[in-house]
């Protein structure tokens, strides 16, 4: 069984390659003029990207303007796959021999003094992430991703019982999902406005001190990137809490 | 971009993507996981593309390497094979 | 990429087949990341000097304040006014943003898959107590037949 699987592996190889090398109508790697360098999508997107939105990261305009909807399906799948652990983890059997593995270990004091210093930095790294977003690599998820690290490292520095004091689980899914109800807010905003859903061009009607319909968006941006943020921070911080203890959250790694 | 670059760090993740996939100790195979996430975070931030590099160095260190020693550590940390 | 389908199919422990699927999937991003790339030239999909170059409401405002500075100093014959207008990037020295985008979507997505497989692997080994394939397919088989 293994060898057959060793000679289709190989076999699919080969002809990739074969597939990407030597045959003529593929375009040389890194050229302008290929296809996907030339489509008009990409031209446009280069092309207008400032003039539409006042955002210079064009990969953040794309995700969270361009193609907002995917963003936000996006994060609805995350949040799907917090609440699919949760279900299959949480399910408790009657008696039977649940030995729960917990590391007898008392917080170290190196680690929790270090720890105390460094997580207050990390979390305003996470926020500077997020804001930042529109004009370095950054944003919603990668901010939402330290950020819940953080947490988790809380929770590895001391107990998971103090991390859970701080940032419960109740709070964790209430979080998450107000992150995908702002986001779906600013969509709903744009509605009864009388643009379409997600076009945020129009909120300039409402938001205060904001003047023009770029503006509009470049806000907007930001405002559903807060969004994204809460939830995937707290999805990530309630997936590690529910792996690490078998769903039965008390004291475990 | 640079070719040389490339060249020399894609030399380098073929052997850690069969190191990570043959080691016996689940939790050494987690940890040379994240060796391998890394050096692809070096790849796309060279070839230009810094947002999906910084996702992946978060995403990769922080977050997946953790689940996989969190999950370790509940099952059985030596396999067969 | 092949590397990482080999690992899903031939191994034997099931953690060593979601590193394999998690390999897969961060080598399928590489293609397309590559594929996004520019000649050796071309630049991030940053636009630089927080896009003050570019765009066109702040390249009208200066040159309101042009003028403004100007409005004083046009009787010299033969001044010219500075041609107003915002640059338009050029798209062959940016690279390609559309797929960075679709990879980003496909790096969170691949988190939370691999997230609810290493739970499923928890109740699996609960219930069965081992995580080898092989002796899983025994077990599994066992129970049917019992």
């Amino acid at each position: 069984m293994k060898k057959l699987a060793g000679i289709v592996v190989f076999t699919v190889g080969l002809i990739l390659l074969y597939g990407v090398s030597s045959l003529d109508d593929f375009p040389s790697w890194g050229t302008p003029d290929s296809p996907a360098n030339k489509s008009p999508l990409s031209q446009y997107f280069i092309k207008n990207t400032i003039v539409d939105t006042e955002v210079p990261n064009m990969v953040t305009a794309v995700l969270a303007d361009y193609r907002g909807y995917d963003t936000m399906f996006e994060t609805v799948v995350i949040f799907v796959a917090g609440l699919g652990i949760f279900a299959v983890v949480r399910v408790f059997e009657h008696g039977g021999a649940s030995r729960v593995v917990t590391a007898d270990t008392k917080p170290d004091i190196i680690i929790t003094n270090t720890c105390r210093l460094l997580i207050p930095l990390i979390q305003l790294f996470a926020l500077y992430v997020l804001a930042h977003g529109h004009s370095s690599p950054g944003g919603g998820f990668q901010g939402g991703v330290i950020m819940g690290a953080s947490f988790i490292l809380v929770a590895l520095a001391w107990d998971l019982d103090i991390a859970l004091k701080r940032f419960s689980e109740k709070q964790a899914f209430i979080c998450s999902g107000i992150g995908i109800l702002i986001y779906a807010g600013f969509g709903l905003a744009s509605v009864f406005l009388g643009e379409e859903f997600l076009n945020y061009g129009i909120i300039h009607k409402i938001l205060p001190g904001v003047d023009s319909p770029e503006m509009a968006r470049y806000y907007a941006m930001l405002g559903v990137e807060i969004g994204v943020m809460f939830t995937v921070t707290s999805i990530m911080f309630l997936i590690y809490g529910l792996l690490a203890t078998r769903g039965k959250m008390t004291a475990g790694l | 971009m640079i070719f040389a670059f490339d060249f020399i760090i894609l030399l380098f993740l073929i052997p850690v993507a069969i190191v990570a996939l043959q080691l016996k100790d689940l939790l050494a195979a987690a940890m040379v996981f994240g060796i391998y996430s890394f050096l692809m975070c070096l790849l796309w931030a060279e070839m230009g593309a810094v947002d999906v590099a910084f996702t992946e160095a978060a995403v990769g260190a922080g977050v997946s390497a953790v689940f996989m020693i969190a999950t370790i550590f509940n099952t059985k940390r030596n396999s067969s094979d | 990429m092949m590397i990482g389908l080999w690992g899903m199919i031939s191994k034997n422990n099931l953690i060593k087949k979601l590193i394999g699927m998690s390999i897969f999937q961060t080598a399928i991003i590489l293609f397309y990341v590559s594929v996004a790339v520019k000649s050796e030239t071309a630049n991030i999909p940053i636009l630089p000097h927080h896009g003050h170059d570019y765009s066109p409401k702040i390249a009208l405002a200066h040159a309101v304040s042009d003028d403004h500075e100007n409005g004083g100093h046009d009787d010299h014959a033969g001044h010219q006014a500075h041609p107003v207008g915002p640059k338009i990037p050029d798209p062959d020295g940016y690279a390609n943003p559309l797929p960075h985008v679709l990879m980003l979507t496909a790096i969170v997505v691949g988190v939370a898959t691999l997230g609810l497989a290493l739970a499923i692997t928890q109740k699996i080994y609960r219930e069965y107590g081992t995580l080898e394939e092989d002796q899983l397919l025994e077990k599994v088989r066992a129970d049917d037949h019992g």
